[in-house]
């Protein structure tokens, strides 16, 4: 296992299915009474949130907690951050403290990567601006594979804001090792500059077209919708609201007609969801839903994840 | 520190041609079979017995011991699960993160019932230590016991076996290899290598 874990390509197939097979005996610890391993006994972790999050943090802390590591909470509201303390800095205060992880979300694309460099402690990436949350497409991979097995060969669609998703782009990369083949739909202007030779090179496909990959021959096996994130955007993307979920969002008719054609068809959303936008109530609500699932996956996955990079023998890095 | 005792290796591994067998097939049937009529002599009957394999190979041999026991005594079948201890070794920090086995406890559970751990080869005694906590965390047996196939010898906590298929007087620099139908696809064999 790597040291750090900032990209999903860190991991090769046989390292992420060893993670994925390690998360569903932690999901039998979180059905029982007493939810608690000795395994991270005398173990640090700070979490260090400086964008706001309510599922990732909740659930890094808890499978901090359930594996016996201390587990403190920073985020950059209340920390020296807002008193103008620079991110390295802050970082290295943190690791002078000799702590054994450091879980840092951050609005700035790569600076896991960078804060990797400065410090001792293994980087966990909870989400790095528009760049990857690898711990996302990990539990979105293992909840896919506990509904519908081996993802070698299954059809994932990804649909929306691709241009600032992090989860998409992890996604991918996950998907890809897995052997899965992926669609990627969104309308042109939140499509990422310079997509066409990364799926190329990648290989998956690309459309602005929802309706026409949903009718296609090749049927999805899920559709993973993506939150529209407005908080990243200065406008001008999509004229109004109303058309987004016309042209991207999985209505009503749109869950219908998938399913229709895959009975077992799969639908996901990383959350925060906007109902009504990007998602409707009727196929968030749905049979064929495993938006919740993708939360408690989220736990087993990340004691998972915490177990194998800190658990072990000290690795170089 | 010794190497830990727990899990060994992985199945169908070969074993050293060097060695010599200190166990054939039918003597392990027959190690099994007293070591059922040991453990329902003491338990004076089948009642609230639950065993419990620690993997791999620990498994299988409980799985075996319930069939023998329901045989003996013409009961239904006794319940079995197998009882993980990775997450609570002492030694994590020592090697590589290996991936945690299943934990499968029946669905009796294990509050108040007798529970019968077995593992193949019994050596420092920390694998048991591990499981006496993964145990705790489970429930609350009456009590626990503990049956193997082999005893090497070499404790370093206060532990020992209710129940012992053979005691083997080893040396540190020697190898217990146990092999199980089953788990391994070969005939049953323990056999010890190695040494000066």
């Amino acid at each position: 296992m790597p040291k750090h874990l900032i990209s999903s390509a860190d991991l090769d197939r046989g390292e992420v299915e060893v993670i994925l097979e390690t998360a569903s005996s932690m999901h039998d610890v979180q059905r029982r009474e007493v939810k608690k391993l000795p395994t991270l006994r005398g173990r640090t972790i700070i979490n260090f949130f400086f964008e706001d999050s309510t599922r990732t943090r909740s659930s890094f802390e808890i499978a901090g907690k359930w594996m016996s590591a201390d587990t403190i909470n920073l985020s950059a509201k209340g920390s020296s951050t807002s008193k103008g303390e620079s991110l390295r800095d802050s970082v290295q205060t943190i690791n002078a403290m000799a702590v054994d992880a450091l879980i840092i979300r951050h609005n700035q694309s790569g600076a896991c990567h960078q804060v990797a460099g400065w410090v001792d402690a293994s980087v966990i990436n909870a989400g790095d601006g528009t760049h990857e949350h690898p711990t996302q497409a990990l539990l979105d991979a293992y909840t896919l594979r506990s509904r519908i097995g081996d993802l070698d060969g299954k059809h994932v669609v990804i649909v929306g804001d691709l241009t600032h998703s992090r989860v998409f782009r992890s996604n991918v990369i996950t998907l890809k090792t897995l052997g899965a083949r992926v669609t990627v739909v969104a309308p042109p202007t939140l499509m990422p500059a310079g997509i066409g030779s990364w799926s190329a090179a990648d290989g998956f496909a690309t459309s602005w077209d929802l309706d026409e990959v949903l009718e296609g021959d090749d049927v999805p096996d899920a559709v993973m919708m993506l939150r529209v994130q407005r908080e990243r955007m200065s406008g001008g993307f999509f004229p109004t609201p109303r058309e987004y979920t016309v042209g991207y969002g999985l209505t009503r008719p749109r869950l219908k007609a998938l399913l229709a054609r895959n009975p077992r068809a799969l639908v996901m959303h990383p959350g925060p969801m906007n109902r009504g936008l990007e998602i409707s109530a009727d196929a968030a609500e749905s049979d064929a839903s495993i938006v919740l699932d993708q939360v408690s996956s989220g736990l087993a996955v990340r004691m998972a994840v915490l177990y194998h990079l800190l658990a072990g023998e000290e690795v170089a890095s | 520190m010794t190497r830990p005792d727990s899990s060994g290796p992985p199945a169908g591994s070969p074993v050293d041609p060097h060695g010599r067998t200190v166990l054939s097939s039918n003597e392990i049937a027959r190690g099994l079979r007293r070591i059922a009529h040991e453990i329902l002599e003491h338990n004076k009957g089948a009642a609230d017995l639950v065993l419990l394999g620690i993997p791999s190979r620990g498994v299988e041999l409980a799985e075996r011991l319930a069939l023998i026991l329901a045989e003996v005594e013409g009961c239904d079948p006794l319940p079995v699960g197998s009882l993980d201890i990775t997450m609570h070794r002492d030694d994590l920090r020592h090697q590589p993160t290996r991936s945690p086995m299943r934990t499968v406890i029946p669905d009796c559970g294990v509050d108040d019932k007798i529970v019968v751990l077995v593992d193949d080869v019994l050596y420092s005694g920390r694998t048991i230590r591990a499981a006496l906590d993964a145990l705790a965390d489970l429930g609350r047996p009456r009590a626990v016991r503990l049956a193997v196939l082999v005893d090497r010898g070499h404790r370093e906590l206060p532990i020992r076996a209710d129940h012992v298929g053979k005691n083997l007087p080893t040396s540190h620099s020697e190898k217990v290899q146990v092999r199980l139908r089953g788990h391994d696809g070969v005939e049953d064999v323990v056999r010890i290598s190695g040494g000066n």
